[in-house]
């Protein structure tokens, strides 16, 4: 008996220490659904705080503006809560991404200081601009620029990701 | 030789050919057209970067655009004349958009520049790579795959694919009857290329006068070394597909994340070898291809078009019957309808087709799935479409993944024999592209997330950086303040807090206690 308590106490206490969880898991599994625009718009400083505040149950699970309904479902679906409609006005999902107007941009950094992901290169009093593939379109940038010369433009449509559309069936003349 | 084995692949259909129409007629050449615009996109993977500026004068064959990158492939000028333009020009693309294209007004001489062919004996195996990248070389069979990452593979077996499986198309059977020993000369160097041991070029049984004079050229030119034979395969779509007649010819079976090449084996269009073949041997880099028109038109057949001949110019060329309600680019079966004909054709444009609702009938109306089973029985990579089909119309993109959509090769078999009439593949293509859409989203998401962890990461450590450097400071001032106090004699410390004291003192006596009472000024603090 003493035998089998010390095996399974020392297997208990390996396990206890190898396979130890770092983080949240279910943070991060709220974290994988958010679209990660790290728009701020939900109230936390970006999506893995956003992420972390559900999980401990301190935020609701609508406060995701880009997200929408579809994000609200996919979460309430993960935890298990009901699902309650994202309150703020539906926006169409367009991807945008910021462009800065180079002729007006007077090197200030603020947008640099600003932008969550890091997509805006440039230095004091030297021209600032951004790289697109990365950037979030999260309009934190367009607040701090003194000259406004930040505007969000639509994506380009390429072949890359143009999309075919959803099959229309015609209606059949009856009479 | 012996017979060899052939393999089978699930499915497939047998639709009217429809070959006849265009390929009795001899590859004709096409008139100057006005202007080129020719893409700089011509590769499914990379693009080019243009060489030229507007106003110069170009030679046929001059390189106005350099592979961009190690997949891109390099594009030429189809004629000689002189640059006009620099701009977005539509694309032969079902979506209709715009692309840069660099437009060449042709002077009429069709001047080519200097020819320079290598000298297959003693060129390198890197020359003859880097020769087929600079002489814009991409797959013909309408993947647009560049072939010199293909030829830069080392294989056991070469697949020369000249199955041509689609109905309305003879592009590949014309020029296997006329050009055959290019493609055959092609082919020995992509074996050279590729270290391949034997060739297998494969020709479907309905072709025979094709199948004939590549037979001949292979028999005329006692071999070198190597083994290439011509099969014959029986006539099934989609026996052209390069899965499909790498199974038919080997056995092997390929998945849709593998490539041919960890099987040994690899597959080129009859095209692409040809046009190897003139790249190489004769220096002619790539400004032109064998395009069908056929349908309902005055005078279907075979023409060598240049690349970036707008679809309009050649539809004039051969003559629109009234009736033409559409034009197709590809077959009725893969291709698309062109949203716009001043498209141009591009290095993949295999085939034009004028419709008509006599040639083909607008499909009848959709009707509910009966669930026959007819679509899985005729899918040749053993699909269950009828699955994919719930699923891509619930927008369930997840059951659709879960059914292996992306093994969907867009044949339109499935379709072709629904008795529901249900347009299958446009349902394919279109959860395909939201699943792309899906995973690209899911990719720039990964990347926010980790730049913004990253950021997040670097303003702690700024913050804990500074912190440290004012606790160090503050510790700094603290030693020199402490410094200082040492260098003071307690004795001199004593002295000045006496002084202090009798000045406070003399004050207090000097003015009377109820002054002070009144809440008058206060006596100035001592300063030391």
């Amino acid at each position: 008996m003493i035998g089998i308590t010390l095996a399974l106490g020392i297997a208990l206490g390996y396990a206890a220490i190898h396979f130890k969880v770092e983080g949240n898991p279910l943070a991060a599994q709220i974290d994988a659904l958010l679209p990660q625009t790290q728009c701020a718009q939900c109230g936390y400083p970006g999506c893995k705080p956003y992420a972390e505040a559900v999980a401990s149950g301190a935020a609701e699970i609508n406060l995701c503006t880009p997200g929408g309904d579809e994000g609200a479902h996919k979460l309430a679906e993960l935890l298990g809560r009901e699902f309650k409609p994202h309150g703020g006005p539906v926006v169409e999902k367009v991807k945008v991404v910021a462009l800065i107007d180079e002729q007006t941009c007077i090197g200030c950094t603020l947008c640099i200081q600003a932008c969550p992901v890091d997509a805006i290169v440039g230095a004091a009093k030297q021209m600032h601009t951004v790289i697109a593939p990365i950037c979030t379109g999260c309009e934190l940038c367009l607040p701090p620029c003194p000259v406004d010369c930040i505007s969000l433009i639509a994506e380009p449509r390429t072949p890359q990701n143009w999309r075919w559309k959803y099959p229309v069936t015609g209606l059949k003349v009856v009479a | 030789m012996s017979l060899p084995h052939l393999f089978r692949f699930p499915g497939g259909i047998q639709p009217d050919a429809h070959k006849k129409e265009s390929s009795e007629q001899p590859i004709r050449p096409v008139p100057l057209p006005a202007r080129l615009a020719v893409p700089l996109v011509q590769s499914s993977q990379g693009s080019a970067r243009t060489i030229v500026t507007v106003g110069d004068k170009v030679l046929k064959g001059q390189c106005i655009g350099e592979a961009e990158g190690n997949a891109g492939t390099a594009i030429h000028a189809p004629t000689s004349g002189r640059v006009t333009e620099i701009g977005r020009y539509p694309m032969a693309h079902p979506s209709g958009l715009d692309t840069l294209a660099i437009v060449i007004e042709p002077d009429g001489e069709e001047r080519w520049i200097a020819r320079e062919p290598l000298d297959m004996a003693s060129a390198s195996h890197e020359e003859l790579i880097l020769r087929v990248q600079a002489s814009g070389i991409v797959g013909m069979g309408g993947a647009a795959f560049p072939s010199h990452i293909k030829a830069n593979s080392k294989i056991d077996t070469l697949i020369i694919n000249g199955a041509e499986c689609e109905p309305w198309i003879s592009c590949d059977d014309r020029l296997m009857r006329e050009r055959s020993a290019d493609i055959v000369t092609g082919a020995r160097i992509l074996r050279r290329l590729t270290g391949a041991r034997r060739v297998l070029i494969g020709i479907e049984d309905n072709k025979p006068e094709a199948i004939t004079a590549m037979k001949l050229v292979v028999q005329a030119a006692a071999d070198d070394g190597g083994e290439i034979s011509v099969i014959t395969v029986p006539t099934r779509y989609p026996t052209g597909g390069q899965k499909q007649l790498i199974r038919v010819l080997t056995g092997f079976e390929i998945a849709s994340n593998q490539r041919s090449s960890s099987f040994g084996v690899q597959c080129f269009n009859v095209g692409t070898a040809h046009a190897v073949c003139r790249a190489l041997v004769h220096g002619e880099a790539m400004v032109s291809r064998v395009v069908t028109v056929t349908g309902n038109v005055e005078h279907p057949g075979n023409y060598e078009v240049l690349l970036g001949t707008a679809v309009a110019d050649l539809i004039e060329l051969c003559v629109a019957k009234p009736g033409t309600e559409r034009t197709l680019m590809g077959g009725p079966l893969m291709g698309f309808t062109l949203p716009r004909l001043d498209a141009p054709i591009t290095k993949s444009s295999n085939c034009i087709i004028a419709a008509s609702n006599t040639l083909f009938p607008p499909a009848p109306p959709e009707q509910p799935c009966i669930r026959c089973g007819s679509c899985a029985q005729s899918c040749p990579t053993g699909l269950l479409p009828f699955e994919l089909y719930w699923s891509s119309r619930a927008k369930n993109y997840d059951g659709a993944v879960h059914y292996n959509i992306s093994e969907c090769i867009e044949c339109g078999c499935c379709a072709y024999v629904c008795p529901a009439h249900i347009p299958l593949v446009d349902y394919f293509r279109f959860a395909k592209s939201e699943i792309r859409a899906r995973n690209q989203e899911k990719r720039a998401a990964d990347q926010a997330r980790a730049r913004f962890e990253a950021r997040s990461a670097r303003l702690e450590r700024d913050k804990a950086e500074k912190a440290a450097r004012l606790t160090a400071k503050a510790a700094e001032t603290r030693a020199a303040l402490a410094a200082n106090k040492d260098a003071a004699t307690d004795a001199n410390d004593a002295a000045l807090i006496a002084a202090a004291v009798a000045r406070t003192q003399a004050q207090s006596q000097a003015q009377p206690p109820a002054s002070g009472q009144n809440g008058g000024a206060t006596p100035p603090e001592p300063s030391i």
